[in-house]
């Protein structure tokens, strides 16, 4: 029973991660159609950030919580402005563009901290349940993903801001025809967009730890969960997550981390092939 | 004075010409003073937390060797290879070292995935190999050198250690590939001699970051202790983790790859203190020899060098062995070398005597036990002179030199 308990922490905890690494990638990817392959930078740029933060005296809770998804969201916006404006409609060339922004920001970081895994260590400590003991830092990286899609999820749907960016997303003729500033709008989601990643990359690094290449770990993840999701950002990244989360960590309690990859993977397969349009493509259509 | 495009390009290929011609020469003027070392490692990626000692530890005892004369009269010039982390950058810089820069020897290869990688580039270009690294043992090779500690010498000294303090059900979690799965292996031969049980291995990928379900599995197995044989940055968090779950004070842990890429530095020392290690070498070994490299490691490298490794120590050593053999076969080929290092050429080294066993190409040294505790590594027990056993059951060059394989443990 304890077991149970404890498996269902790490089930959710796995929905949990994969939402949080997710969301950002859904803003960028499924509100604007930028294939952003410099989405895995975002979260390791997030992870410095509150490292660096931490080590020169911030809390830990506001280095994770303020100080990544700030840093980030400034890069994103900078990136917007220098070089995805220009690629709107592009998508071949928006690929080539922000995978060379992503070896650059390789480059960049192990330039500036070298390529060793640095860390903090989690807070918070540990917690019983029965025989069994697990990190209370999990409940938090949880509690964190649902009050991150909840707000996204409020923002888009019950603010005037939400209504304009989905708006314009939509068509973006009508919005400016309608006196909405497209070229602002992009630039706000994008950076918001880049700022939710900056807030997986840094709620992440105590347990990950970051160093510069770690990037790779996640793209693929992310990329995976938001297709399988479909159109729907809140609806199909969190219905999306909780289908491969679990997933992944069954499999991977039932036998190995291999076979939980794996696992994750045919899942996807499973699910493009039956539903090509990901779940909000059959399901909850009308969801955001 | 006018020039136009005609006579522009004339004096350019010219000029050209005049400066391939001088590198050239400058290049076989080099060439013929100076002997040529290639260093192949990983100074980038997941795995240049071990490879960064290693050259630095290659670089001083290359430096030292010139300082004192060279070697038969002649410079060394190191050359250094940066594989970052990539399995197929391996093979290209091996066949670089052996074609373009016509090495006389290639000390490297971290993982053992790496070593055999190399290997067969450099036995068919005839190169001789000097694998520094402590790892799973077995290897056969006449052209090869394997100058680290292997599990005869240091799982079987440490299981029965860990077991008499801690208990007799073991937990192995391990990398994934042959180094991880081949040594668990011995881990679980040492463990069942010992009268325990190892109740599971767990192997993990180089990029596995989450160890949750893992933990949790090791919480449901309720193990006497947990064995790790985990590989590189990504598995740093392995640790992590089970710290941040609060097991470190319910379930203890012993490693054979712990502290080698400096983990007891990077980790805080709430999350690794009390961890056992066995090695051939640890910095802060009590022999005038080690004070005194210590010492001149520290002037090159500066004082706040963090540690000098198990592996930055095994690559100065292997150096420091085919060195020896130079001299004594009075020449750099490769054969010379080879059989001059069969006579069982032995070197003081700062980890104490090194001797190379000639039927395996390995060595015969000393190992330690040790505890890490904050930040440090504390040593609790000598063994001096450890044979390497396991590869010696199997292999034997003197008699078979035209073996080439690596043997794998088998029950």
């Amino acid at each position: 029973m304890d077991f149970i308990a404890l498996l269902a922490i790490q089930i959710l905890y796995a929905i949990a991660s994969l939402a949080l690494i997710s969301i950002g990638l859904a803003i960028i990817f499924g509100m604007m159609r930028v294939i952003n392959l410099a989405h895995g930078e975002f979260l390791m740029l997030g992870g410095y950030a509150a490292i660096v933060a931490t080590s020169h005296g911030v809390s830990i809770w506001i280095a994770m919580l303020l100080v990544a998804p700030l840093v980030v969201g400034m890069i994103g916006i900078v990136v917007e402005r220098t070089i995805i404006r220009f690629l709107y409609g592009r998508i071949i060339d928006t690929m080539l563009a922000t995978w060379g922004l992503s070896l650059f920001l390789v480059g960049l970081t192990t330039a500036i901290f070298g390529n060793t895994t640095v860390g903090i260590s989690a807070p918070l400590g540990s917690f019983e349940i029965g025989a069994y003991r697990a990190s209370a830092y999990t409940l938090f990286v949880i509690a964190v993903a649902i009050v991150v899609l909840a707000g996204v999820f409020s923002v888009l749907r019950w603010t005037r801001l939400g209504l304009i960016a989905r708006g314009t997303m939509q068509n973006a003729n009508m919005a400016a025809a309608l006196g909405v500033k497209p070229p602002r709008v992009y630039a706000v989601t994008f950076g918001v967009g880049a700022a939710l990643s900056g807030l997986a990359g840094g709620v992440l690094a105590p347990v990950s730890g970051v160093f510069p290449t770690i990037g790779v770990a996640y793209i693929a993840k992310s990329f995976i969960t938001v297709i399988g999701g479909g159109a729907a950002i809140v609806t199909g990244t969190a219905s999306a997550s909780a289908l491969f989360g679990a997933v992944n960590q069954i499999a991977t309690f039932a036998t190995t981390p291999v076979f939980g990859e794996v696992a994750l993977l045919a899942a996807a397969i499973l699910l493009i092939r039956v539903l090509p349009q990901g779940i909000t493509g059959r399901f909850f259509r009308r969801g955001i | 004075m006018k020039v136009n495009r005609r006579q522009f390009l004339q004096r350019a290929t010219m000029a050209t010409a005049a400066a391939a011609g001088a590198g050239a020469f400058a290049a076989s003027a080099s060439a013929a003073d100076m002997i040529n070392v290639a260093g192949i490692h990983d100074l980038s990626g997941g795995l240049d937390i071990y490879g960064k000692p290693m050259v630095d530890a290659l670089t001083l005892a290359v430096e030292e060797a010139n300082g004192a004369g060279g070697l038969l009269g002649q410079q060394i010039k190191l050359i250094n290879y940066d594989t970052q982390s990539s399995m197929q950058l391996y093979t290209q810089f091996a066949q670089q070292a052996a074609l373009k820069d016509k090495v006389a020897v290639v000390h490297g290869g971290i993982t053992s995935a790496s070593r055999e990688v190399i290997r067969p580039v450099l036995d068919k270009f005839k190169t001789l190999y000097f694998y520094n690294t402590q790892y799973e043992g077995g290897v056969c090779d006449r052209d090869q050198f394997d100058t680290g500690v292997t599990p005869a010498q240091t799982v079987e000294k440490l299981v029965p250690y860990a077991m008499k303090k801690w208990g007799k059900k073991v937990y192995v979690v391990a990398a994934d590939y042959n180094y991880g799965q081949i040594t668990s292996q011995w881990v679980k031969k040492y463990v069942t001699e010992n009268g325990g049980e190892v109740s599971s291995i767990d192997f993990f990928p180089l990029d596995v970051t989450n160890f949750g379900p893992t933990i949790s599995k090791i919480q449901a197995a309720k193990p006497d202790f947990v064995w790790s044989a985990l590989v590189g940055g990504a598995h740093i968090s392995f640790y992590r983790q089970w710290a941040a779950a609060g097991m470190r004070a319910s379930i203890p842990m012993a490693s054979t790859t712990f502290a080698v890429g400096n983990e007891h530095i990077v980790l805080s020392p709430e999350e690794c203190n009390g961890m056992l290690v066995c090695y051939n070498y640890f910095q802060d070994l009590k022999n005038p020899v080690n004070q005194a490299f210590v010492e001149r490691f520290h002037k090159r490298f500066g004082a706040d060098y963090p540690n000098i490794t198990e592996l930055a120590m095994g690559t100065y050593q292997g150096f420091l062995l085919w060195a020896a053999g130079v001299k004594k076969a009075n020449s750099i080929d490769r054969l010379k070398v080879i059989e001059a290092l069969e006579t069982g050429i032995k070197i003081d080294a700062p980890s104490g005597v090194v001797t190379i066993d000639p039927p395996t190409h390995h060595c015969v040294l000393d190992v330690h036990i040790a505890e890490v505790k904050d930040k440090k590594l504390n040593v609790l027990e000598d063994f001096a002179q450890q044979k390497p056993a396991d590869t010696a059951a199997v292999c034997d060059l003197i008699k078979n030199p035209n073996d080439n394989q690596q043997y794998v443990i088998k029950f």
